[in-house]
């Protein structure tokens, strides 16, 4: 059944097991995947590939392993700080998007916060695919001049005199926020600590979660 | 015709919330982890560079009303135009990216690293003044840092020059920095309340000037 007006062919039968009916940006993207498939651009199992590397293998949790490991290793932590790019692929994250990393740490005098103004860059490999506030005008316009602002809509208030620092990834360097490790976590193993290191604390818009109390 | 870029938003009014979004919520329609893979794929065909990709999205028209995966659509679609790629006969030779080599190909990224052939002109600590001219092509400074004065915090090394690549006028490394900025520099003393503020932006040597 086709009601948005559109004079395309019927693309019910297109292979893609989709009987529904579909919205012309659906019809587009079919149209130019079937394009450059033919065309010999594109094999399209390298497609599937692409989609379920970050869908399943590719994202935040990894960048919770290199924070969990730096909370607990004072010397990887110190080779995280001096060169992030070789600390983070003795871990086996590496690549896309993250060829050249560096790491800032938060501490109680400073918080850091990372944004790009200019798109959407962001340290793929350790924390994925970019959540859609990240790319989004309202984060992108308002985090430079505002930073306390867009942490109140992520519900974090600073101390008044905790310095915040903006890293605006402008060029192929991106950055990964070490959030501080949380108060009661001393007892925890490193995949416990892992945890409690969310995606948005790895940006800068959130902060480590609080381990439950230990019952004694 | 003046090169405008759509995408520069650092430092403009814009009173609308950040709205949080759960871990893990990748996609919000079927057709976009498509759109992902086929910009993914046609990148690693080397038929433009990623400069050239950012220059083809942040000039779309109609880039403030698309969504994150619009723009992406709308960029690979404009690329393909000005490549030439599905002319008839077309202007290069498919190279797809198989399956069997996605892997390898992410994990091992396209560093934009170069060998020096020079040193670096400014150093840590290094007070530098942001070039004013808006050049008429794709650029890496941000609106909000130009004509503001800063200091270098990091010298990262040399990479390729965004511009020149956008352009396709090759790679032309340059040093590339850190340079810091005091909130009150950028906005005004009145827009930094409170506790300090810096913001920094990574800069080419061609960015800069000497105070």
């Amino acid at each position: 059944m086709h009601d948005h007006g559109d004079s395309h062919d019927e693309p019910s039968h297109d292979g893609h097991g989709d009987r529904s009916e579909l919205t012309p940006l659906e019809i587009r993207v079919r149209a130019l995947e079937s394009a450059l498939v033919e065309k010999g651009y594109v094999d399209p199992a390298a497609l599937d590939l692409l989609i379920d590397t970050y869908q399943t293998r590719i994202g935040p949790r990894n960048g919770a392993q290199v924070v969990a490991r730096a909370w607990r290793d004072a010397d990887f932590r110190a080779w995280l700080k001096r060169d992030a790019t070789a600390a983070i692929a003795s871990l086996g994250f590496t690549g896309r998007q993250g060829e050249h990393m560096v790491a800032v740490e938060n501490t109680p005098e400073v918080h850091n916060l990372v944004v790009c103004t200019l798109c959407s860059c962001y340290p793929w490999p350790i924390l994925g695919l970019p959540p859609t506030w990240y790319k989004s005008a309202p984060y992108r316009s308002r985090v430079v001049r505002d930073p306390r602002g867009v942490l109140r809509d992520f519900g974090v208030e600073l101390p008044e005199t905790m310095h915040i620092r903006i890293w605006d990834s402008t060029a192929e360097v991106r950055y990964l926020v070490i959030p501080m490790r949380p108060a009661g976590s001393v007892h925890l193993s490193e995949s416990e600590l892992a945890g409690l290191v969310t995606r948005d604390s790895m940006i800068g818009t959130g902060l480590a979660l609080t381990p439950p109390p230990l019952i004694a | 015709m003046s090169y405008r870029s759509n995408a520069d938003l650092g430092g403009r009014p814009d009173s609308r919330p950040v709205i949080p979004e759960r871990e893990g919520e990748l996609f919000h329609a079927d057709w976009e982890p498509r759109v992902l893979a086929l910009s993914l794929a046609m990148g690693a065909t080397g038929l433009w560079t990623i400069d050239m990709a950012r220059a083809a999205r942040e000039t779309l028209d109609d880039y403030a009303s698309l969504s994150y995966y619009e723009i992406w659509l709308g960029g690979l679609e404009k690329l393909l135009r000005q490549s030439g790629a599905m002319a008839e006969p077309p202007t290069a030779r498919p190279r797809p990216l198989a399956a069997a080599f996605v892997a390898d190909v992410l994990a091992r990224g396209s560093p934009a690293s170069r060998p020096a052939d020079g040193p670096p002109h400014f150093a840590v600590g290094q007070a530098v003044k942001m070039r004013t001219e808006r050049p008429d092509h794709h650029t890496r400074l941000p609106n909000y840092a130009r004509g503001k004065r800063g200091r270098i915090e990091r010298v990262i090394g040399v990479h390729v020059f965004a511009d020149a690549s956008a352009q396709g006028l090759g790679e032309r490394p340059q040093w590339l920095y850190t340079v810091a900025f005091d909130a009150a520099e950028l906005w005004g003393a009145a827009a930094a309340p409170g506790a300090t503020v810096t913001v920094s932006v990574d800069a080419w040597e061609s960015y800069l000037e000497i105070v």
